[in-house]
């Protein structure tokens, strides 16, 4: 059953002239300062498109839960008793009390702490205390716990939306499907399992962390001690991302943008294309002579692709609006408030269900575990510093406009193909200019979201 | 024989042996019957915690690392208990090498999250000692609450720390030390200084 939501709520194209505040080369400070335009983009954003919950992963059996959110709603996003994954509203029925407060279990039925409402995991109401002290009929749908009506996977990544007249999640995907297909099958039979994560958080808007989220312009003076850092002991300085260095414009990475505010950074064409490749330019790592060294023993060759399974993917690609695959990251970014975002990244671990690697799996997630840890504890956190810098500089209301104009006018520089990707140097700024023209096309919107319970 | 590798510049001793020994060693360890009560070994090891926290107040990271035996680890674990850092990320998890690259890092003066650096003072109390089954180890619970001032303000991280202390040379020296968060498994802002 669905439910159209007709409390009252913002019409967004009163509110403000969006052309005005989305122009061609920059954007207005309000879009990442004003609360009434975040309040708006938790319907017209995390509710309107499709948003990632979670991975399969983290719900394997039939009646895990794990609680997320949507936006700023809290949800349960369970396998029910008959293995049908559901984003349930964290919310009772009755007088909207949290229905669960553990970050992850697995339970057949959720009792409200409140009053004692309990729910199947398919939401249904189960039982209510005394019941002969209503007038009501139960079996009234309305009772039923809400929950995301659209609940889709691809390939494991587990999305919701609120929203009826949203394209199916494989149409919202598009082209990038491709290169999260090519991430995934760089592991035996294309699979992973999170596991647990690091987790940031920092005083600024969210729309901060994916503007940086495609950019190779930040790298080599955002992260200059992470390079410096990681090639102190090289004899050659190409560990990590060196490759930004010098005149990142002319090598052959490249940014591309591919619709519906998703953007892919394909770094890889500036690693050798070679059995590991990758491993080569991976810094150092908790384990990686001793795991080096015992695998090549073993495997002899061999080795040198399993050794690249522990390495960093150099690609970042981004699903708008707040999901990310980067290294052997999942990165989710989820709004708090209009100056307030944590950034999670999880880890994952290669899952080799009929020994591809021949008993080499634990090895390679132990020193995978170690390689994972480097970016968020060396790299991030300088670039969530700069981000709460730039809601401090955005304080000045006088100086309205930020710029993201790289790459914009030169001629040759930047090149839509013939399927509608747009690619350009890893550093322009193309994928921050189509992305919010999306976004602006999704605040101009009135989208109509709804709800559903059990019949 | 070849000489053993210095463990500052390559890492051979982060193994599975290592990882199981490690998991096994600070699991059940704060039993009752391995406490040692005596006031003497009790205060030789508080000393110890309470000059590690004073350096890293300070900032003296070589005289830091000096408490540090060669091969040890530096563990910051992301899941309330531990978890098992073979299966789990961290929030961190550093040899030898890689403590030495954080201090690095935040010496390059462009460690932009410690650019102002944070002024940090720890509080250091509920040191207990506990035996092992090997003569030359103890293990170390201490409570810290460490008040932070950075740029806008002051926070407080707070937990407890397990050190693994080893008889050296009639020295003891810290060969592995987890730092639990209470909040660990929550995200964190600006996690960067060396806790």
């Amino acid at each position: 059953m669905l439910e159209k939501l007709n409390a009252s709520r913002i019409d967004s194209a009163d509110l403000y002239d969006w052309d005005e505040l989305v122009q061609e080369d920059r954007v207005h400070r309000l879009i990442y300062t004003d609360p009434t335009i975040f309040n708006l983009e938790m319907t017209n954003i995390f509710g309107a498109v499709w948003v990632y919950l979670g991975h399969e992963s983290q719900i394997p059996a039939n009646d895990d839960y794990i609680t997320v959110r949507l936006g700023l709603r809290p949800i349960i996003l369970l396998r029910d008793s008959l293995g049908r994954i559901r984003a349930l509203f964290n919310r009772c029925a009755h007088r909207g009390t949290t229905l669960c407060r553990k970050d992850k279990g697995s339970a057949r039925i959720f009792t409200c702490p409140y009053h004692g409402w309990s729910y199947l995991n398919t939401g249904k109401l189960r039982a209510v205390p005394w019941p002969d002290g209503y007038a009501c009929d139960f079996n009234d749908a309305r009772y039923n716990v809400a929950q995301v009506p659209r609940v889709d996977s691809y390939r494991g990544f587990i999305f919701a939306t609120l929203n009826p007249d949203a394209p199916s999640l494989l149409d919202y995907l598009g082209p990038i499907t491709t290169p999260i297909d090519e991430w995934l099958d760089r592991q035996p039979k294309g699979r992973i399992r999170v596991c647990e994560a690091n987790r940031l958080k920092y005083k600024g808007n969210w729309k901060l962390a994916y503007d940086n989220s495609g950019d190779g312009y930040h790298v080599v003076f955002s992260h200059r001690s992470l390079l410096e850092m990681e090639n102190r002991q090289a004899d050659v300085a190409n560990r990590g991302m060196s490759y930004y260095k010098n005149s990142p414009d002319t090598a052959p990475m490249y940014i591309a943008y591919m619709g519906n505010g998703h953007h892919f950074k394909d770094k890889r064409p500036n690693i050798q294309k070679r059995a590991g490749g990758l491993w080569a330019v991976e810094g150092p790592a908790p384990g990686s002579e001793h795991y080096a060294e015992a695998l090549r023993r073993r495997f002899g060759a061999k080795a040198e692709d399993i050794l690249d399974l522990a390495s960093s993917e150099p690609v970042n690609i981004n699903v708008f609006p707040n999901f990310s695959l980067l290294g052997n990251h999942i990165q989710v970014f989820e709004p708090i408030s209009v100056d307030e975002t944590d950034v999670t990244w999880y880890g994952t671990a290669v899952i080799d269900e009929d020994g591809t690697l021949e008993g080499a799996v634990d090895d390679i997630n132990a020193l995978r575990m170690r390689t994972q840890e480097q970016f968020p504890n060396f790299g991030e956190v300088d670039d969530l510093a700069n981000f709460e810098e730039i809601q401090r500089g955005l304080a000045c209301r006088e100086d309205e406009w930020i710029y993201m104009h790289r790459g914009l006018g030169l001629p040759g520089r930047v090149k839509t193909h013939a399927n509608g990707i747009i690619t350009a140097p890893a550093t322009d700024e193309v994928f921050m200019r189509e992305y919010i023209k999306e976004w602006k096309r999704l605040m101009k919107a009135t989208p109509k979201l709804v709800v559903q319970r059990e019949p | 024989m070849q000489p053993a590798p210095d463990p500052a510049i390559s890492s051979h001793y982060v193994n599975n042996e290592l990882y199981r020994k490690l998991v096994e060693d600070f699991t059940d360890w704060q039993r009752e019957e391995l406490a040692i009560a005596a006031s003497k070994v009790r205060d030789e090891f508080r000393l110890l915690v309470e000059r590690e926290a004073r350096l890293l107040d300070e900032l003296r990271f070589d005289d830091w690392l000096a408490m540090y035996a060669p091969e040890c680890i530096y563990w910051v674990p992301g899941t309330p208990g531990g978890g098992d850092p073979r299966r789990e990320i961290a929030i961190s998890f550093d040899d030898r090498r890689r403590m030495e690259d954080r201090i690095f890092r935040l010496r390059t003066g462009y460690a932009w999250s410690q650019a102002p650096k944070s002024r940090t003072v720890r509080m250091i109390s509920n040191v207990e000692v506990f035996a092992t089954a090997e003569g030359f180890a103890r293990m170390v619970r201490s409570n810290f609450l460490i008040s932070e001032f950075r740029v806008d303000g002051m926070r407080f991280l707070s937990g407890w720390c397990g050190h693994r202390f080893v008889q050296s040379a009639e020295r003891w020296q810290i060969q592995v030390r987890q730092v639990n968060l209470i909040d660990c498994d929550r995200n964190l802002r600006n996690p960067s200084i060396v806790l």
